[in-house]
């Protein structure tokens, strides 16, 4: 990767990230802190090559297909939609508006999205039925799925990722979005997740741990999973942190249902910050 | 000649099987269920069929999954479990994704009402039709007999959609040895009667058969409507057949006044404002651990031929003695 390239994901990074931030200032019905955690991995999955879409033809058969099972925690989605041209960039104003198809939680009316994600612990099952499919189908497409952290600790995942090993799914890619904070506590404090790389490495799958707010690091380990074929399906577990960058939100127990206030938002972007 | 009663899933099976060796699109997904025809499905297509395990979550998720890339899935366990144990995957991923994605997704639940008779509960299925038909996008087709469950596989195969096929898991008598009911009409009127029609699903229309025999006995013919597709029948044609009648029963083999048949029928009366008066036979709500046969078990609930004839014979003399 040249230094271009790696400054380029780092500026659309941070291009999502206070994207994002507008967005919630806009629309504060939206949850800030889980769609904060999760920016590197979609930049790297939509901007470093790993996807293949078509912006004019969502749902092109020689897509891979990437379903974004985090809920409310994928708000930043929107600003990568709309840059890559799935929907226009002005749709970005009317978030959680009268009319508009951006809503609080992201529905599979948007272009780009494939399934419903605003209830948790869907996205891995179904993600698990169109690897079968693709696989029927000979087609050498991929289908990858961001899920948070907090729900696997819904049964049904459990059930997909027993599924998938004994399938050989190894077109399935799981990232996971591993802040360690659901709703109410750290997920430690409720169901540890603290052996999560074990357990699912255990139940038969290609397993590795990634600092997720590097975004070179994680795209270079979605490269290396997706053309390395060894009859087992993959799972990233990015470790990160849940409302990264802004003060009261970053690492809060509490941060999913913690509003922060405009005027520190207005500030966080005059700020010519890093992340 | 006699035609044998068969199984509706053997019936409906069979004819997966054969459809499978010529459409390439057919998925069948099973949740550790099985039957000998199944055994057929998946020596012969092993690369179309999968068995989930005792899984109903996953199934669905894997339904949906083959569904959106464009397979058409026949997802299969015992009723209970296909519809209740999985019934949020069921709501999102197919009720509600379908509105965006379309599929072609056949649920098929064997084991209506007591059919699993020595069980027990957990094993039976008194509260699917209710919601089922609760989830918008959804067809819930429930045959009587094996000819109607055979008829409705053509439907499932050629059009776009979600389906819940409520089977029984025991063979049931054949309601139509000629000619199968027109699946399109979704009921088929058996019998005309005077005054009183009985609408039935299922199992229960051979209940109402032989109830309509013992009322014919005091001097009473009744109508005997056996309805099959409780969602998407003929809504102007079933109307113009009642308004002849003053009054219905509505006969099933699930809870009564729960938002089953019973409640969708007295919705549908007023809807098409038809002056009915109307009497529901259905499971007494509750769950009970008895055993015994099913005819039975029916007696003790409250749907039994007798415990039938009981409640509607008055009900069937007062609407006589009105008119």
């Amino acid at each position: 990767m040249t230094t271009d390239q790696v400054n380029n994901l780092r500026e659309k990074v941070l291009w999502v990230w206070r994207e994002t931030l507008a967005i919630h200032r806009r629309a504060p019905e939206t949850r800030l802190a889980s769609s904060l955690s999760v920016i590197e991995i979609f930049v790297a999955l939509y901007y470093g090559g790993v996807l293949k879409f078509s912006a004019s033809s969502p749902l092109d058969e020689e897509r891979d297909r990437c379903i974004i099972s985090k809920g409310h925690g994928s708000i930043c989605m929107y600003p990568i939609l709309a840059d890559l041209g799935f929907f226009a960039m002005e749709e970005l104003q009317n978030v959680c508006q009268t009319g508009s198809f951006l809503g609080g939680i992201p529905d599979p009316v948007i272009p780009g999205y494939e399934t419903v994600n605003g209830s948790l612990g869907h996205g891995l099952g179904v993600a698990t039925g169109i690897a079968i499919a693709l696989k029927t189908k000979k087609s050498d497409r991929s289908v990858f799925v961001v899920t948070g952290d907090g729900e696997l600790h819904e049964g049904a995942n459990w059930e997909a990722i027993m599924f998938a090993s004994h399938h050989k799914l190894d077109n399935l890619h799981l990232i996971v979005d591993n802040n360690n904070i659901s709703m109410l506590d750290y997920t430690d404090s409720i169901v540890s997740h603290s052996n999560l790389l074990e357990r699912l490495t255990s139940f038969g799958w290609d397993c590795v741990e990634v600092n997720g707010h590097d975004v070179v690091a994680v795209l270079n380990i979605l490269l290396e999973k997706k053309n390395k074929s060894r009859g087992k399906p993959k799972a990233i577990i990015a470790k990160t942190l849940k409302g990264r960058g802004v003060p009261g939100l970053e690492n809060e127990s509490l941060s999913h249902i913690i509003n922060p206030k405009p005027e520190l938002i207005d500030e966080l972007l005059d700020r010519e910050s890093e992340l | 000649m006699s035609i044998k009663p068969l199984a509706m899933r053997d019936v409906f099976l069979e004819k997966i099987w054969q459809e499978m060796s010529v459409d390439f699109l057919i998925f069948f997904v099973s949740a550790d269920f099985g039957s000998p025809v199944l055994d057929k499905i998946r020596r012969d297509f092993p690369d179309r069929f999968i068995n989930v395990g005792i899984a109903e979550q996953n199934l669905i998720n894997i339904t949906a999954g083959l569904a959106i890339e464009g397979y058409k899935v026949f997802a299969y366990a015992i009723a209970p479990f296909i519809t209740m144990r999985c019934y949020e995957q069921i709501r999102v991923s197919l009720a509600l994704l379908s509105e965006v994605r379309p599929m072609n997704v056949n649920l098929i639940g064997v084991g209506a009402g007591y059919s699993y008779v020595v069980s027990g509960p957990t094993h039976q299925c008194y509260e699917d039709i209710t919601i089922m038909r609760a989830l918008p996008n959804f067809q819930v087709l429930s045959p009587a007999d094996h000819i109607t469950a055979a008829s409705l596989f053509d439907g499932c195969v050629a059009n776009t959609g979600l389906r819940y096929l409520r089977f029984d898991a025991q063979v049931q008598p054949i309601l139509y040895p000629l000619e199968a009911p027109t699946v399109s009409d979704g009921f088929y009127l058996y019998q005309k009667g005077d005054k009183v029609c009985f609408i039935s699903t299922g199992f229960m229309t051979h209940t109402a058969l032989k109830v309509a025999e013992k009322i014919n006995k005091i001097g009473f013919k009744v109508g005997i409507i056996d309805i099959f597709d409780i969602t998407n029948f003929t809504r102007e044609g079933l109307k113009k057949v009642l308004e002849s009648y003053s009054a219905i029963v509505s006969f099933e083999e699930g809870f009564r006044g729960r938002g089953g048949l019973d409640s969708m029928l007295f919705e549908f009366i007023a809807e098409s404002e038809l002056n009915l008066k109307t009497l529901s036979i259905g499971v007494d709500p509750g769950y009970s651990f008895e055993l015994g046969s099913r005819n039975e078990i029916h007696e003790k609930v409250g749907i039994g031929t007798e415990s039938a004839v009981k409640k509607i014979q008055p009900f069937v003399q007062t609407i006589m003695k009105k008119s």
